[in-house]
């Protein structure tokens, strides 16, 4: 243990992302992310990478567009407002099938809204968030630990599935420190033989484009794109249980929530509630398997957010409404705490 | 099982979150579980600074520390605003040199350390935050040499290296106190 070090979660992304061979990072500095940008900036020289600065969150996105073109890992972090404005590059790399990674570091909106934490961009990260029909996988890690493994992971899937992957953070897990352990193995990036690397009069040049003007064709390209989502779907769900097995009482919450909620499960079965509690870490593909599953032995499951109330809608759907789904929330750059949380579980459990 | 929270608090400049970092690293380096959480807003410029510090046998859940067993508060309005929240049972430390006025709650244990005022005479003005921490040290019965010296080589950069001496002078008036 004497060899970890303490680092902050922003920290850890940067780090992680330069150990899965990201070389070039574009962004924009804005609070609570705002470490993930200066830690590129000082180690990337360092490596012969590229930090960038841009003028703009739009530019740094489309930049982002330019190096994925180009087959390499590549990444951008933001917290919200600055994540709107790279929607539309975010719609355009899933157009081209673009590899990439996303980091939001979530702040309290709409609009400006504040710096202290959110999870406000549920619906905004899992639903595609700019326009067209699309998904990116959405990764809500819930330590520092998880932050540095869900960036690698993040760089993995999106090559595997020629995606963009989004780390959907909020303010307090950028901005706090745990223990990491890096020295974890990350495997060699694929070939990507559908790169722009030039065809050194070789081959057949590749096109990398978003615009398809014939319907016909555009209509195949997106249900091919969807037919690749249902593997994701089905390969890339991932989640952690926590109490199930008897569990009366479910929570179903993720990232910073879920911390605050294991305290509260812990609280309840010390006084003898079955509470246990559902944490997804990827948002988008949503498990519903456990959701499903729980439904048939829990008496209601209580969704702890960020927000006025996003994730719920998934658990219903999840859950097929067979038990009642109640929120318990604080918004704005608030976080509920242990004993809110707790006090909702005594109540269902009445 | 043991968890200890702790509640760093002062003014932006005292080093409270520097301190809150010794703690979380000492934890570290014994095998503890740590989560080290710093207020980030507007107030850390020139205003309030605090930081949540939760060392642990066990994995930390939530890392916000509401109801900490030891506060530590180095101006009034920390001691204002954090006195009513401190565990039943818990300790304050507080800088005796900035806040006059005494502690009103009967259920806790008060340590007044005039760390400022000694910080000042003693040569080292910008560390009244370390003898507060050496003070800690003390009264919580984690003084030992090897922790302290680990701990403060993983916070005090290679840069900074010849800091290393003057903060363990502070630790050590403090944990004398």
């Amino acid at each position: 243990m004497a060899d970890k070090v303490l680092m902050k979660g922003n920290e850890a992304i940067a780090e992680a992302a330069i150990k899965a061979g990201c070389r070039h990072y574009f962004g924009y500095p804005i609070t609570p992310q705002t470490e993930v940008a200066a830690y590129m900036a000082k180690r990337m020289p360092k490596i012969g990478g590229t930090f960038l600065q841009a003028e703009s969150e739009i530019a740094a996105i489309n930049m982002v567009y330019g190096v994925a073109s180009a087959g390499l890992r590549v990444m951008t972090s933001s917290s919200s407002p600055g994540i709107s404005l790279k929607g539309e590059g975010i719609s355009y790399l899933a157009g081209a099938d673009l590899p990439a990674l996303v980091v939001n570091v979530q702040r309290g909106g709409p609009g400006l809204g504040g710096i202290q934490p959110s999870q406000s961009d549920y619906f905004q990260s899992t639903r595609g968030g700019g326009h067209g029909d699309y998904h990116m996988i959405v990764l809500a890690p819930s330590s520092v630990q998880e932050m540095a493994e869900m960036t690698v992971k993040g760089f993995e899937l999106a090559d595997k599935y020629r995606m963009t992957a989004m780390v959907l953070a909020d303010g307090t897990m950028g901005q706090m420190m745990e223990p990491v352990d890096l020295n974890f193995e990350v495997a060699p990036a694929p070939e990507k033989p559908w790169a722009t690397t030039g065809t050194e009069m070789k081959r057949k040049h590749n096109i990398v484009n978003s615009l398809s003007l014939v319907p016909e064709e555009l209509e195949k390209l997106n249900i091919a794109r969807f037919e690749r989502y249902e593997l994701v779907k089905r390969n890339e769900t991932m989640y952690e249980e926590y109490m199930m097995d008897d569990a009366d009482i479910a929570i179903a919450a993720f990232g910073i929530a879920a911390r605050v909620s294991k305290n509260a499960v812990n609280e309840a079965r010390k006084r003898g509630i079955k509470a246990g509690l559902i944490r997804p870490i990827t948002l988008w593909p949503f498990p519903d398997a456990p959701f499903k599953k729980a439904a048939t032995h829990v008496k209601q499951f209580i969704s702890v957010e960020l927000n006025m109330g996003q994730m719920i809608e998934d658990v219903r759907l999840a859950s097929e409404c067979k038990v009642p789904v109640t929120l318990c929330n604080r918004v704005g750059g608030m976080i509920p705490s242990p004993e809110q949380v707790l006090d909702a579980i005594v109540k269902a459990s009445k | 099982m043991s968890t200890k929270q702790y509640l760093f608090s002062g003014f932006g400049g005292q080093g409270i979150l520097f301190a809150g970092k010794f703690i979380a690293y000492k934890g570290l380096i014994e095998d503890k579980q740590v989560s080290w959480l710093p207020s980030y807003g507007p107030e850390m410029r020139g205003g309030t600074a605090s930081c949540s510090v939760i060392v642990s046998d066990e994995p930390v859940g939530s890392p916000i520390v509401t109801y900490p067993d030891v506060l530590v508060a180095m101006n009034l309005p920390s001691l204002d605003r954090f006195e009513s929240k401190v565990a039943p049972g818990g300790v304050i430390f507080l800088d005796s040199s900035l806040i006059e006025r005494e502690v009103t709650r009967t259920d806790v244990t008060v340590h007044r350390i005039p760390a400022t005022k000694l910080a000042g005479e003693n040569g080292f003005p910008t560390l009244a935050n370390m003898i507060i921490v050496g003070k800690i040290l003390k009264e919580l019965g984690e003084y030992n040499d090897e922790g302290l010296k680990a701990a403060l080589a993983k916070v005090i950069s290679a840069k900074h290296a010849d800091m290393m001496e003057v903060n363990r002078k502070a630790i050590d008036l403090g944990a004398s106190l």
